[in-house]
């Protein structure tokens, strides 16, 4: 296996102990099911795709990436220690009074955060703004919204589909994390819509489609959707919901819990015995 | 003082009247966007699936269908939380909903503080200002479980726009089941008082009748009045406050600007006893992540700050 791929794995491992850690220490319940399904992305975007410094997060040149749904921070907020932001110890006081890690992510408290969210649905039109402003501005960043599949019901993300393509925006990389589960149920269960990428397509995006937990298979792509000239591209992730910690996946009780002393010593365990394996 | 909580959120309170109002009416529609669960639906969607929709995460289709139903002769109820309910779907509300006086019910969780942990994303820090400017609207706030049972029957029972504002969890246990509500009637908790006149509502009341005890140590009599209909506003009550008190602090989970307070001085300004107010609430700035009762204290509504403020108004 490509070593830097195998890093990868180690890291998007790391963050899932994150995410976990949060999800038992932080205040109340936070949704490590949401989080846990964009992990290897996420994880591919900071350690390997992003062009971002760390010691200067307002640096004008880095990439941008907004997580429109922002309910899925404790993944972020793991990234971004662990790229070293800021201290790890930050991670203990998510959803505490007087913390720098909000209950959804704050650009003016956490250091790297591109874009303040937790409303859904507004992510990819402020994405958007930005690709406007960074083409205009003659910079070759790029800019990365991350999108789940029961926000894209948000009349906003239609907006922003239609006008993306009118306005030339090759630097925006749309991600959709389609783990099929939403806050009430199934997606299809919801709105059943066969035809999503078919309509993304329609309206003049480049789709893309990949396994959302291969790595390899995440890096291409991403790095496919960079490439790509002319259009904006929208990668459709296959994910898994609580992707990584057995318990969790597939199961939507995880959207927003918090785990018995039990079930979290379970998921650290399984979590160290994956990466033995790696 | 020990602090009693209610064993059901306001949501759930506020589930025991939607089922019950929609026995009564046969044309009564809940519509949730993803968050028929989270809303106080599910007794409704156990005994009548057909009248409950999900329509997705999908705030101003929702606040559309329900004005569609309404105009075609239905009632519609439509629920989310705060900053969409008030915020996302306010233009809806106001062209489509009270200009044209339908029929539907707008119920608005995490409001307030009561958003807690999620932070000011969730947070319902100026809803009811928004509302308040809206004509033909009526504005509920109750201030525990067992009164929002009572206010919300009363609201469903209501023909026209009516925005209930709830919150998340089980909040400070204030009333019991022989609590009594009229719309547009404010609630007299202490009627002799004469020294001020303090007016709250919401989550706020328990946290005022906490604070009695620390004013009455200093020898201050107050009159309490909680005001659980913000709009059509109880004038009289105000008014007779202002005449017998001279001085009125009002104390509210929202911006001190828009809401309640903002509500009382437009009445006491205009009647013939003007007299000081003074607002507490959340002082015109954006809140954090944390648990409802620990922001509660720390945004200015903790029973020592009311307390004081209430010493210093005399
Ligand atoms: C505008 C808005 N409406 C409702 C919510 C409440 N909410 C938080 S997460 C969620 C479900 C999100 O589902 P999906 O986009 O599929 O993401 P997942 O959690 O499944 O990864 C909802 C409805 C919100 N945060 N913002």
């Amino acid at each position: 296996m490509n070593e830097s791929i195998r890093e990868l794995k180690l890291m998007a491992n790391t963050i899932r102990r994150d995410i976990v850690d949060i999800a038992y220490k932080a205040q109340g319940p936070s949704h490590p099911g949401p989080a846990l399904s964009c992990t290897d992305i996420v994880t591919a975007l900071y350690f390997n795709i992003m062009k971002v410094d760390p010691a200067n997060p307002q640096w004008p040149e880095r990439d941008r990436l907004i997580l429109s749904k922002g309910h899925a921070c404790p993944v972020i907020y793991s990234a971004l220690a662990e790229k070293g932001y800021f201290p790890k110890e930050w991670l203990e006081t998510v959803r505490r009074v007087g913390s720098h890690l909000q209950g959804h992510p704050d650009m003016k408290k956490t250091p790297g955060v591109d874009m303040t969210s937790g409303s859904l649905g507004n992510g990819l039109a402020a994405a958007l703004g930005m690709a406007v402003y960074l083409k205009h501005e003659g910079k070759s960043s790029q800019v990365y919204c991350i999108l789940g599949d029961g926000e894209i019901q948000e009349g906003l993300v239609w907006e922003a589909v239609l006008a993306a393509p009118a306005l030339g925006c090759d630097n925006l990389t749309a991600i959709v994390d389609c783990n099929h589960l939403q806050s009430c149920g199934a997606v299809p269960d919801i709105q059943d819509v066969p035809g999503m990428a078919r309509a993304w397509e329609d309206l003049g995006w480049n789709v893309l489609r990949c396994n959302g937990h291969n790595m390899e298979e995440i890096v291409s792509t991403l790095e496919a959707a960079r490439d790509f000239r002319g259009r904006p591209t929208v990668i459709m992730a296959d994910t898994v919901k609580g992707k990584g910690v057995s318990y969790m996946e597939f199961n939507n009780d995880w959207h927003q819990k918090v785990p018995t002393k039990e079930q979290y010593e379970l998921a650290v365990q399984e979590l160290e015995e994956a990466r033995i394996c790696l | 003082m020990s602090v009693k909580y209610d064993t059901i959120s306001t949501r759930d309170a506020f589930g025991i009247a939607l089922v019950e109002a929609a026995r009564e009416y046969p044309n009564l529609f809940a519509i949730g966007a993803d968050t028929t669960k989270s809303m106080g639906f599910k007794p409704m969607m156990k005994e009548f699936p057909d009248r409950v929709i999900n329509n997705g995460i999908a705030e101003q289709n929702m606040a559309m269908i329900g004005a569609g139903i309404a105009a075609a002769g239905g009632r519609a109820v439509i629920a989310t939380y705060a900053p969409f309910a008030s915020m996302r779907i306010s233009e809806q509300v106001r062209t489509f909903i009270c200009y044209p006086d339908l029929d539907v019910k707008i119920i608005s969780g995490l409001s307030g503080l009561s958003g807690n942990i999620e932070g000011v994303t969730h947070q319902g820090l100026e809803d009811i200002g928004v509302m308040r400017s809206m004509a033909n609207m009526v504005i509920v706030v109750p201030a525990d479980a067992a009164s929002c049972t009572i206010a919300s029957r009363e609201v469903l029972k209501y023909t026209g726009p009516a925005y209930l504002r709830i919150g998340r969890g089980a909040v400070e246990q204030v009333f019991d089941s022989s609590y009594k509500f009229v719309l547009g009637k404010a609630n007299l908790l202490d009627a002799a008082g004469t020294d001020v006149a303090v007016i709250c509502n919401g989550c706020a009341v328990a946290r005022v009748l906490r604070a009695k005890a620390l004013w009455e140590n200093a020898g201050i009599h107050a009159r309490i009045i909680e005001m659980p209909t913000v709009k059509p506003i109880d004038a009289e009550a105000i008014l007779a406050a202002a005449h017998d008190c001279g001085r009125i602090v009002t104390v509210e989970e929202h911006n001190v600007i828009g809401g309640l307070g903002s509500a009382v001085c437009e009445v006491v300004c205009s009647g013939d006893a003007p007299c000081l107010v003074t607002r507490v609430g959340i002082d015109d700035m954006y809140t954090e992540s944390g648990p409802h009762d620990q922001l509660l204290d720390k945004y200015n509504l903790s029973p020592e700050h009311i307390a004081a403020v209430v010493k210093s108004a005399v």
